[in-house]
């Protein structure tokens, strides 16, 4: 076993060294493989390579059983058998590869040496060939010579038959109206004819062509100052008289007066579109169409026109202010033009239409602005569209304020329908008082809703002018100016001061034809008026900032100004109505004692009728004013002092007012002796302290006053005086409930009283039983 | 610079009449006539003394009946005309009339004022300014730069110029004109144009002011022009009196001048000076000393910066201009 496991071990160091010199003949690298298997050191790794035997069997010995040494040894003779055939194999391949390659190598060697002599053969012809290749161009050098000089000469004479055809050709080319070609044509023959035009028959053409090309100029100048061809014609004969050399000048002068005698056709048409329609306003085109057509025939045209001319006198710099002048002058008459027709655009209806015709407008100007840096167009156009913008905000204002009388005159007939069908159901007490004002506070909803609503949708008209998609909207001036100075100074603030103003005028105009506006129409004016004041101008103020997002630059109107107005406005209103109805009542009053002989009237039996209706018409104005001013204003103005009054007043008012029978209540008679010492028939109106209070103390202060003016004016008898104290005594029983204080009553009346007694020719008073059982009676 | 107080007169009875004596140029004096059903009526003389603010009174009796207008002869200090109401048989007559005053008045009540109070003197009729068609004399206005010989009177709704003859002793109407329109027109009031040679004069009715041209006796337009006008006093019947200072008020409405609450009833308007520089239109002052309705206001004839006011109840007070408005209008 020992001997058979020496050889075996000693085997795998042998064929290493053997595959070892196989490599480095083929030329392989260990390289590759060496740092993979890193060499064991192991002197007991039988594959390593220092490999011991003589340890390995120590080891082996030492360490292992019998058994295990056997196995061992079995193992290890597999091995080393499979081994050996291992390298039996491998020692057969390769020799045989050897010998296969020794070979090839020899055939190799047989045919190289073939195709040596192949080559040399090759060198050989190919030497031949270059001498005689040298041979050939030497001799051919002569010919290529002449044949260059032929084909130069040829040339030539191609050329002088195109220059002796030139006439012919040029003629034909007139003939048929190709005067592009005939340019072209001629332009090229031009130098040749000019460089050669001292010899006689080049100059004969020249002279010909000259002729040709003279009248192909008149013709075209011809063409030309026909004008009648489209603009696209037309600068085309401009290039071609350019090339030319037709003077720049004179081309441009004409072309411009061309484009000017086209352009003012186009206006024309225009302007026969504005004419026709002040007649037949029906067949009127609407402004779109006015602006389209003027966009599409004029603007279009014109663009045309300067772009024609800036590409045909590029080089003549110094044309440019010509162009400029040129345009300002014709887009002036279309501008006026449009402006004409813009300002026939009366009707308020429907913005959308003027807004987007005027967008248009601006927008193909922004063509003119490209074409034309620098012009003033745009900014003219620009202009316009401002100017028509600020028009339509006057119209819009005009037709808001004769909305607003209309709706007044509204008002105003419908406050005289009810009261037309009272006088027909004649007096029956306050019920039919009643029945007229009933429909005062929805009148009143009704006109600030409808006027609010006018409003609201006018403002929504002139906001199209702001609107994103339109081109101008983003001009500055749309943006800070329109809004400000605009819509909110010149429309709506405009518009809240003429109701103020045209308030005021009810009150001013009216004179003694109080009966030109009828009472309620001021109380329900100045209710309007008031609630303006109180929330409206500063809602439609808010509103309108809103979207119009205003920027004030400038300095605008401020809410408080316009609310101090109306307030003003409203107060004007409410004095104006007392003293109306107050004159009302003071005239029947009045006609009641003048037309009457007091000093020979009979005995009193009865209240005047007068005096009855005079208790009537306070009534139903104190029911009037009841239905506009209510607790609100009320609240919010009144004094504390006043306030205790009213508020007695108030909840004893609801069941005395009707109240048949008479029972005078005296309360809060605190203050007599004051009052009468303040001069009481000052006429001080705080109206809106206590508006109904207030009014109806007015309006009996004015009557009371006036009934006693009369009185001194007369002379009574005793039943004259009697008669008066009668009346008195009937108007205290119902007068005193309306004022605020009924010592003011009381103290006119006396005085009334007092007054006839002092003009009594026959002063016996009548006994008080006596007048309070007949005013009772009454 | 202190205004001085003003000074204040009482009468017995009611009185709503009051003129200056448009004839007397040197004192200030105004003719108050008193309006009383049961007594005999008087005409108050009363003499203002500037320097010493005192008022000196004569008293003339005036038989006839209550007095609701007087008027002073421009001419002649001792004619003047009132409009007063007779009572006779239960009736109430308006009439008008001329009247003297007693040649001796003067000389006479100066020495015994307390004495003339008493026993008063009589005026001396001249003559009666009747016409059976038109009753109910309302003013008498004398031609306010003429002799004295022609005036106009207005009853109801007629204006009637009359001339006077043979020492005022003879009056014949020489020309009337007739306001026309709706209802029962009354005029009430009425005043000379001082401008245009003293041809034409306004009236007023209820609030309506109008124009009238004399040499044709025709409206010539329902507006006065009062551009000359500076200082304007209004009467009302609020008892108080209002001086104002309107620069500018030609061709305004005569019913702005009138208080708020009034018809047109009992105003005396009086033109003034000219203002040279531009003054705003204001109420220069308001005056209350009065208790009652103020029915009469008017100028001095001597003193153009003074002027009276008389209220019902018989009070005349005597009131200068502002001092200060006075030097700023004169210089």
């Amino acid at each position: 076993m020992d001997e058979g496991s020496v050889p075996v071990a000693e085997d795998p160091g042998r064929r290493r060294r053997v595959h070892g010199m196989l490599k480095l003949y083929y030329g392989l690298n260990e390289e590759g493989k060496a740092p993979e298997q890193p060499e064991s050191l192991d002197p007991c790794d039988i594959n390593g390579p220092h490999f011991d035997p003589e340890l390995y069997l120590n080891k082996l010995r030492r360490e292992c059983s019998l058994t295990e040494l056997m196995d061992q040894e079995t193992c290890m003779v597999r091995q080393i058998r499979s081994l050996d055939s291992d390298m039996q194999t491998l020692v057969y391949e390769n020799y045989n590869k050897f010998i296969s390659a020794t070979d090839t190598i020899r055939k190799m060697k047989n045919d190289f040496k073939k195709m040596e002599d192949e080559m040399d053969c090759l060198s050989a012809n190919m030497a031949a060939i270059t001498e005689f290749s040298a041979r050939i161009s030497g001799t051919l050098q002569d010919q290529h010579a002449q044949i260059t000089k032929l084909s130069g000469v040829h040339t030539l004479l191609r050329k002088l038959q195109f220059l002796f055809e030139l006439p012919a050709r040029l003629n034909k080319c007139l003939e048929l109206q190709a005067y592009a070609q005939a340019v072209n044509t001629h332009r090229r023959a031009r130098c040749v004819l000019q460089q050669y035009s001292h010899l006689p028959s080049f100059k004969g053409i020249q002279d010909d062509c000259h002729a040709i090309m003279d009248k192909l100029a008149q013709e075209l100048r011809q063409k030309f100052r026909d004008g009648g061809s489209s603009a696209k014609d037309l600068s085309e004969c401009v290039e071609l008289l350019l090339q030319l050399d037709e003077p720049a000048e004179e081309l441009c002068d004409k072309f411009l007066s061309h484009a000017r005698s086209r352009l003012e056709s186009d206006l024309q048409g225009l302007e026969a579109e504005i004419r026709p329609s002040l007649p037949s306003p029906a067949s009127n085109t609407d402004i779109l169409e006015f602006i389209d057509r003027g966009c599409n025939e004029f603007v279009s045209s014109l663009c045309l026109v300067i772009t024609s001319y800036q590409e045909l006198f590029i080089n003549h710099a110094q044309k440019g202010e010509l162009l400029h002048a040129f345009v300002d002058d014709l887009a002036a008459r279309y501008f006026m033009l449009v402006e004409r027709r813009i300002q026939e655009e009366k009707g308020v209806g429907d913005n959308s239409l003027l807004v987007r015709a005027l967008d248009r407008f601006h927008r193909r100007l922004q063509a003119v602005a490209k074409l034309l840096p620098g012009s003033a167009v745009p900014n003219k156009g620009t202009e316009i569209v401002i100017r028509a913008a600020t028009e339509r905000v006057k119209q819009y204002l005009s037709a808001l304020q004769s909305f607003y009388m209309d709706s007044l005159t509204d008002v105003r007939q419908a406050l005289a329908t009810p009261r037309l069908s009272v006088a027909g159901t004649s007096v029956a007490g306050p019920a039919s008082g009643r029945d007229a004002p009933t429909s005062l506070p929805e009148l009143l909803s009704s006109l600030s809703a409808s006027i609010l609503n006018q409003i609201k949708s006018v403002l929504a008209s002139v906001h199209l002018f702001t609107a994103k998609d339109i081109t101008f909207s983003n001009k500055p001036y749309f943006k800070g100016e329109f809004c400000s100075q605009g819509v909110r100074e010149s429309l709506v603030v405009s518009f809240i001061k003429f109701v103020c103003q045209s308030s005021r005028q009810f009150c001013e105009t009216a004179g003694d034809k109080g009966g030109s506006t009828p009472p309620a129409l001021l109380l329900l004016l100045s209710r309007l008026c008031l609630d303006y004041e109180t929330s409206t101008i500063s809602y439609i103020l808010t509103l309108t900032d809103e979207q119009f997002l205003v920027q004030h630059h400038s300095p605008v109107t401020p809410v408080t100004t316009l609310c101090a107005e109306a307030r003003e406005a409203a107060q004007k209103l409410l004095n104006h109505y007392v003293k109306v109805q107050g004159l009302i009542i003071s005239q029947m009053l009045r006609k009641s004692v003048e037309t009457r002989d007091w000093v020979n009237t009979i005995e009193p039996r009865n209240v005047r009728a007068v005096m009855k209706r005079v208790v009537e018409d306070t009534t139903s104005i104190d029911v009037q004013v009841g239905l506009l001013y209510e607790e609100g204003v009320r609240k919010a103005h009144s004094s504390d002092s006043s306030k205790r009054t009213f508020s007695v007043y108030s909840s004893s008012r609801q069941q005395a007012r009707y109240a048949a029978s008479y029972t005078p209540r005296y309360h809060s008679s605190t203050h007599t002796a004051q009052l009468v010492a303040e001069k009481i028939l000052h006429f001080h109106l705080h109206v809106f302290l206590l508006p109904q209070v207030s009014v109806m103390t007015g309006i009996i202060k004015i009557s009371l006053k006036t009934f006693l003016e009369c009185v001194r004016l007369r002379t009574f008898g005793r039943y004259g005086l009697q008669q008066i104290q009668v009346d008195c005594h009937y108007l205290q029983m119902y007068l005193w409930r309306f004022v605020s204080d009924e010592n003011l009553v009381h103290f006119l009346l006396d005085e009334i009283v007092g007054s006839a007694a002092h003009r009594c020719l026959d002063p016996a008073p009548m006994e008080q039983s006596v007048i309070e059982v007949i005013c009772e009676r009454g | 610079m202190e205004d001085d107080a003003p000074v204040i007169y009482g009468l017995e009875f009611q009185a709503r009449a009051l003129t200056a004596q448009t004839a007397e140029t040197d004192a200030v004096r105004f003719l108050v006539g008193t309006q009383s059903l049961k007594f005999d009526n008087q005409i108050h003389i009363i003499d203002f003394d500037d320097e010493n603010n005192i008022i000196n009174k004569n008293v003339l009796l005036h038989q006839a009946g209550e007095i609701w207008h007087i008027g002073a002869s421009p001419a002649d200090k001792a004619v003047l005309t009132t409009c007063y109401n007779k009572t006779s048989d239960s009736r109430v007559v308006s009439c008008a009339a001329v009247w003297r005053m007693p040649s001796d008045w003067e000389t006479g009540n100066h020495e015994s004022p307390d004495e003339s109070a008493h026993n008063p003197q009589t005026l001396e009729l001249l003559c009666h300014l009747d016409d059976s068609t038109h009753g109910n004399a309302a003013c008498v206005l004398w031609e306010p730069m003429g002799d004295g010989k022609r005036m106009i009177s207005l009853a109801d709704n007629h204006a009637l110029l009359w001339d006077l003859q043979e020492s005022s002793t003879q009056a014949t109407v020489s020309s009337t004109a007739t306001l026309e329109g709706k209802g029962q027109l009354k005029f009430t009031s009425g005043k000379w144009s001082p401008h245009h040679n003293c041809s034409q004069l306004a009236t007023a009715n209820d609030t309506a002011i109008r124009g009238w041209d004399l040499r044709t006796m025709r409206v010539w337009s329902v507006r006065y022009n009062h551009s000359h006008d500076q200082l304007v006093l209004t009467a009302s019947r609020d008892s108080r009196l209002i001086l104002s200072n309107m620069v500018s008020i030609s061709s305004e409405p005569f019913g702005h001048l009138v208080d708020d609450e009034e018809l047109s009833e009992g105003e005396e308007l009086h033109q003034e000076d000219k203002g040279k520089e531009p003054l705003k239109d204001s109420v220069v002052s308001t005056y209350e000393e009065h208790e009652d309705s103020v029915y009469a206001a008017e100028w001095s004839s001597a003193d153009p910066w003074l002027f009276a006011s008389l209220s019902y109840d018989g009070r005349l007070v005597i009131n200068r201009v502002p001092r200060a408005l006075k030097y700023r209008i004169l210089l």
